[in-house]
């Protein structure tokens, strides 16, 4: 299933809203159960620079490719099968429980005429227990808390299964034991099953722990990709933030401290 | 879970609704005609004088009103999810004051029926184009920017109907009043909105449930592999032909395509597989029952369609609302 090359590439990428250039001439490639992260201040364009990777905003210039393919020659459908996408703000217009939300993500898989079938729900049942929200299943999504509701898109996504996960802060609203755990999940998804993952963060302690190579991306459009151990110094972190960054060695994992 | 079973099942007590509804109003009028003399009349094609009225008189109007509620619901259902707004209905993008103002010119100009239907259509097409070309002109398109265009353009046409209003003669008011609150009392020739009716739900049931990914939002449904952005121009294509569809039937008719995708949505969930046909069905029924109880409430006069449809509508919808409520608390 999968080729010989990369899983997503990006040559001579230049992402820009309006007048302002987020990140020029980046050349990126992630290979199966390589994991990214990918970090910067708020408003740096990292969620741009993810929805243009997902296909979802066309780049000012150079291109991305899936498997050696253009999104414009795969069509959304086959799209969807080979890259997830977890956004990081959703809204519910309408009422859902939670079972019905994460069957959404099975729609690629599915016929044009095609219902969700017992094997569908049986994948999402357990993306559901992967993010532990076992029990959940008939709760209507509104009176989900934040953190539920993020380890439901999660769930969604992994019901989709593709085999590149581009995320948003996945952790966000997470408490410190679901942080963990959503995080190694994916990383099991990379160890286990080929998938390449690239996901914002905003701890850097975190990517030092869970990812292979990290993307800083700096306020003026530059970015600087490398090995996590390389770009994850309090000299590059201080320069990234435009804040002193101290680096704490504890039981060999690094921590990240604002001065 | 939803499964085509559970879909088919629920159809199936909503078509015999919508049967049991054309009955009814097949049956009930100045004269009552029992069902058996229905039935009659409509496979014997018995030569009585209530054979007649049934075939000639009742029955247009009953699938006329069948197909307009219909249409109504389902543009309701089509929109809401568009707009990913609840309170969006087949009105809220101007298309029925498009409508109203040519169909309120064409009573001012003293012309016919087949004139008041004709002009309403060109307006409710004239608003569509409108609102469609100032929300969409430079590519880009946003919700809101579609809502607030199509609140603005139904503003001006209310302004225009309402300069018509005043200034019309008063024995021309009682017709126009009749009009804007909508009135099956024209509808005399149901093919064109039955086949319009069935159009729609072949076009847009292919596409139901890429329709339920997009009540999550665009991008997301984007992601998971719906070409959004060609699924959307046609949804409003499709609502607004349905819309002007029924207004020039029946005038502007309220409540149907606002309070019948709820009714359903609370009833029977949100899966558009399942919304969009029995959003129809129900909407389709409910007109019928609406234009039943206003033809013989205070018979021989008749009531406006349109202000019963409000009148049985919000309190089921209400009820719906406060046991919704108390499930989930």
């Amino acid at each position: 299933m999968t080729s010989a090359g990369p899983l997503v590439e990006v040559r001579q990428l230049t992402v820009s809203i309006g007048q302002r250039t987020f990140c020029r001439d980046l050349d990126l490639s992630l290979q199966p159960g390589e994991r990214l992260a990918i970090l910067g201040r708020n408003g740096a364009g990292k969620s741009t620079l993810l929805s243009v990777l997902a296909g979802l905003r066309v780049p000012q210039a150079g291109e991305v490719r899936l498997n050696g393919a253009t999104y414009a020659e795969l069509g959304a459908r086959r799209s969807a099968l080979l890259r997830g996408w977890l956004p990081q703000s959703r809204g519910d217009a309408f009422a859902a429980t939670v079972l019905e939300t994460a069957l959404v993500g099975r729609h690629p898989h599915l016929d044009r005429w095609g219902w969700e079938s017992t094997k569908d729900a049986q994948i999402v049942r357990a993306a559901l227990a992967a993010v532990d929200l076992a029990d959940f299943e008939q709760r209507d999504i509104q009176t989900l808390s934040g953190g539920e509701r993020q380890r439901l898109a999660i769930a969604t996504l992994l019901a989709q299964a593709p085999q590149l996960f581009l995320l948003d802060e996945p952790i966000a609203y997470l408490d410190l034991k679901h942080q963990i755990a959503m995080l190694e999940l994916f990383a099991t998804a990379a160890r286990e099953n080929n998938a390449a993952v690239a996901m914002v963060l905003h701890e850097p302690a975190l990517a030092w722990r869970f990812c292979d190579r990290v993307l800083l991306v700096h306020s003026d459009g530059l970015t600087e990709c490398g090995p996590t151990r390389t770009m994850l110094t309090a000299e590059r972190l201080s320069a990234l933030y435009h804040y002193p960054m101290l680096a704490v060695e504890c039981e060999g994992r690094m921590s990240f401290l604002p001065k | 879970m939803p499964t085509r079973r559970r879909a088919l099942l629920i159809l199936l007590a909503l078509a015999a609704l919508a049967l049991a509804s054309v009955l009814l109003a097949l049956g009930a009028g100045s004269v009552r005609i029992p069902l058996r003399e229905v039935l009659s009349a409509l496979f014997d094609g018995s030569a009585n004088v209530h054979g007649e009225v049934v075939r000639s008189l009742r029955l247009p109007r009953a699938l006329a009103g069948f197909a307009c509620g219909g249409l109504l619901a389902l543009a309701g259902a089509l929109l809401q999810v568009l707009l990913r707004n609840p309170l969006a209905d087949p009105y809220v993008l101007g298309i029925s004051g498009g409508a109203g103002v040519g169909a309120i010119l064409a009573i001012l100009f003293g012309l016919g029926a087949a004139a008041i239907g004709g002009a309403a259509f060109v307006g409710a097409l004239a608003a569509m184009l409108v609102v469609f070309g100032l929300a969409h002109g430079d590519g880009s398109w946003t919700q809101s920017r579609l809502l607030l265009t199509g609140v603005i353009v139904a503003a001006g046409c209310g302004a225009v109907v309402a300069l018509i209003l005043s200034i019309a003669p008063d024995h021309k008011l009682h017709g126009m009043l009749f009009w804007l609150m909508g009135d099956l009392a024209q509808a005399t020739s149901p093919h064109l909105a039955l086949g319009m009716l069935v159009a729609v739900l072949v076009i847009v049931m292919p596409f139901a449930r890429e329709l339920n990914l997009l009540t999550r939002g665009a991008d997301l449904a984007q992601a998971l592999g719906v070409q959004v952005g060609r699924l959307r121009r046609g949804i409003y294509l499709v609502a607004s032909l349905a819309t002007a569809a029924a207004v020039t039937q029946a005038g502007s008719i309220g409540f149907i395509g606002l309070i019948v995708p709820h009714l359903v949505r609370l009833a029977a969930g949100n899966d558009q597989r399942l919304l969009l046909p029995a959003s129809a069905l129900a909407g389709g029924s409910l007109l019928v029952i609406a234009d039943t109880l206003a033809r013989t409430v205070i018979a021989p006069q008749q009531l406006p369609v349109g202000v019963l449809t409000a009148l049985i509508g919000v309190p089921v919808f209400l009820f719906l609302l406060a046991r919704d409520a108390r499930r989930r608390g």
